[in-house]
């Protein structure tokens, strides 16, 4: 099997593709927006719950689609808690950069949790196979229109 | 297993058509299968979304550019008029093709899409609200967008026919489904996703028995066995050239001599006229009456080239070999634990759907790139049918003439280690 293959599917991004965490519908959302790709039909909707101080006290997704774009959902999830809406639109920028630059390292990311970051440095295989790139960030470009007030976006 | 229809070619088991038919030496025909993808030979499991293109139809491109292109239907000088008559020397060809009565029956257009488009447009538009236009469950895009259209221009009712569980057509359906107020049924000859070859003789039997019209996409039909217009009695047949291992920009329109002759222009512009003035003007009889503007010139000299190459190889021989691609594929990709094939329709064309449980087609369209084979995954422009069907997408393996046994094992390798790869 190609190296290039086993980057881009390691075990972790296999494991959330089967198994994805907070795949679910909180009934407290209180933001969503669904993400759909329309080159191979992926959907997923992401819901969040910010509260009061504008921080995202919780998020989950619903959706469907290939192991990058599920994997790439699930790991989100778990990264943007407690995050603020400018925190989170920096993690997706730096997350993005890591995507589609093969120089990138996390001490370049302007993000302040390089842990984040580097637990997402799993899904950086896809820089070899750039029209699997909107599957990675399919989760995220929904993550930022809900924070945006959008209810939908499209990764043309 | 035969490629049998009632209007495809249906190869006898005495047939001995096959024995002219040498894929290796076809193969040399067409310089890209040559070609290697991440170091391995390609294996090109893609034709029913675009097939590759022989020697002969790149060649007759290139050699008119380089010796003798010019306008058509407007200079007088030697290279126009000499290209004018290659020009509509290809509207015969295509004539022949699809043995139309004649060749002003035959409209070049830019692809079936806009073949279709023509028809909802110049025929749709003498249509009332409250008429009705039949499609199907399996129908692409390019055959329920412009239908849709029309809906949204005039009022007419749009019926859709449900497809089986095995892919084919619900022919009881359908036949329940014509009423007086039915004025036209546009369907395809093939599936594109399922492969499902539907009974077209019978299907535009009862249409005309109900007094409706019947617009035929042949996208995926003309590739596979050879089409008789008149013998289905078809009042519109569609198809395409660059499915037909001839260039893209280039489609057909066959509509019978007394349809065309009752329509109004599609789009307006020059070629397309008799005469201009700023009072009145009037326009050019069919065919050119629909081909407005400068043509696809270099495109139909391809087209042209393309249905001579694919005659002299021959329609049954074409039918035999995929046949036989299709049996060998099936039963070799149904040993693959896991794989499901969706479309198991009795008449089939070389088309194979399938999905591997618990793995998205994405991932696997992904990972078998990486070994050289090229297939479609996705929707396959039939978004409703996916619907149909509760998939999201599918892998497709769709076959020409220059595939071989000894590719479908690639792709089964392909695939198996794709399970490997997702444990």
């Amino acid at each position: 099997m190609q190296d290039v293959l086993r980057d881009l599917y390691q075990e972790v991004i296999l494991d959330h593709g089967k198994h994805p965490r907070n795949h679910r519908h909180p009934p407290a959302a209180n933001r969503s927006a669904r993400g759909y790709n329309p080159l191979c039909g992926d959907q997923v909707t992401v819901y969040l719950e910010t509260d009061a101080d504008g921080h995202i006290s919780d998020v989950a997704f619903e959706g469907r689609g290939c192991a990058i774009s599920i994997a790439s959902a699930s790991m989100m999830t778990e990264v943007l808690r407690g995050k603020t809406e400018t925190e989170a639109q920096q993690l997706f920028d730096d997350f993005h950069r890591l995507c589609t630059e093969g120089g990138f390292t996390t001490e370049q990311a302007g993000t302040e949790d390089r842990e984040a970051l580097e637990r997402l440095q799993v899904l950086a295989g896809v820089r070899e196979f750039p029209v699997r790139v909107k599957c990675a960030t399919l989760a995220w470009h929904a993550m930022t229109s809900a924070l945006a007030g959008g209810d939908e976006t499209t990764t043309e | 297993m035969a490629l049998a229809t009632d209007t495809l070619t249906e190869i006898g088991a005495g047939s001995n058509s096959t024995l002219a038919f040498d894929v290796e030496r076809l193969r040399e025909d067409f310089p890209i299968l040559k070609q290697q993808v991440y170091g391995k030979p390609l294996v090109y499991l893609d034709s029913g979304s675009s097939s590759q293109k022989p020697r002969a139809v790149i060649d007759a491109m290139s050699e008119l550019l380089e010796t003798g292109y010019a306008n058509v239907h407007r200079g007088a000088y030697y290279f126009s008029q000499t290209l004018t008559d290659r020009y509509e020397g290809v509207r015969k060809t295509v004539a022949r093709f699809l043995n139309a009565a004649s060749d002003q029956e035959i409209v070049f257009t830019r692809n079936v899409t806009e073949a279709i488009n023509l028809v909802a447009h110049s025929f749709g538009n003498s249509l009332a609200a409250g008429d009705e236009v039949i499609i199907t469950e399996m129908e692409h895009h390019a055959n329920i967008v412009p239908w849709q259209l029309l809906r949204d221009r005039i009022g007419i009712t749009l019926k859709v026919v449900p497809i089986a569980e095995d892919g084919s057509l619900r022919l009881d359906a359908y036949a329940d489904m014509l009423t007086p107020r039915t004025r036209l049924v546009a369907i395809t000859h093939v599936s594109n996703v399922l492969g499902s070859v539907n009974p077209m003789k019978e299907i535009i039997r009862l249409a005309h028995k109900a007094g409706a019209l019947v617009l035929v996409d042949g996208a995926q039909a003309v590739v596979h066995g050879k089409v008789d217009v008149q013998d289905l009695d078809a009042d519109f047949y569609a198809f395409t050239g660059h499915k037909l291992y001839g260039p893209t920009a280039i489609g057909v329109l066959y509509g019978k001599a007394s349809l065309l002759t009752e329509m109004p222009p599609f789009l307006g512009g020059g070629d397309m006229i008799r005469s201009v003035s700023f009072s009145e003007t009037t326009y050019a009889d069919p065919p050119h009456r629909f081909e407005a503007g400068t043509p696809p010139i270099v495109e139909v000299i391809g087209l042209g080239a393309a249905i001579d190459y694919v005659t002299a190889i021959g329609h049954d021989a074409i039918a035999a070999h995929e046949a036989g691609l299709l049996a060998y594929a099936t039963e070799r990709l149904q040993q693959i634990d896991g794989l499901t094939i969706y479309g198991t329709a009795k008449e089939k064309a070389a088309i194979i759907s399938f999905g591997l449980e618990g793995i998205h087609p994405h991932d696997i369209g992904t990972i078998i790139d990486r070994e050289g084979v090229a297939i479609r995954v996705g929707h396959h422009c039939a978004q409703p049918l996916m619907e149909c069907l509760g998939l999201p997408a599918t892998a497709r393996a769709s076959f020409g003439l220059y595939n071989t046994p000894a590719e479908v094992d690639v792709l089964a390798r392909a695939l198996e280690k794709v399970k490997e790869l997702f444990g």
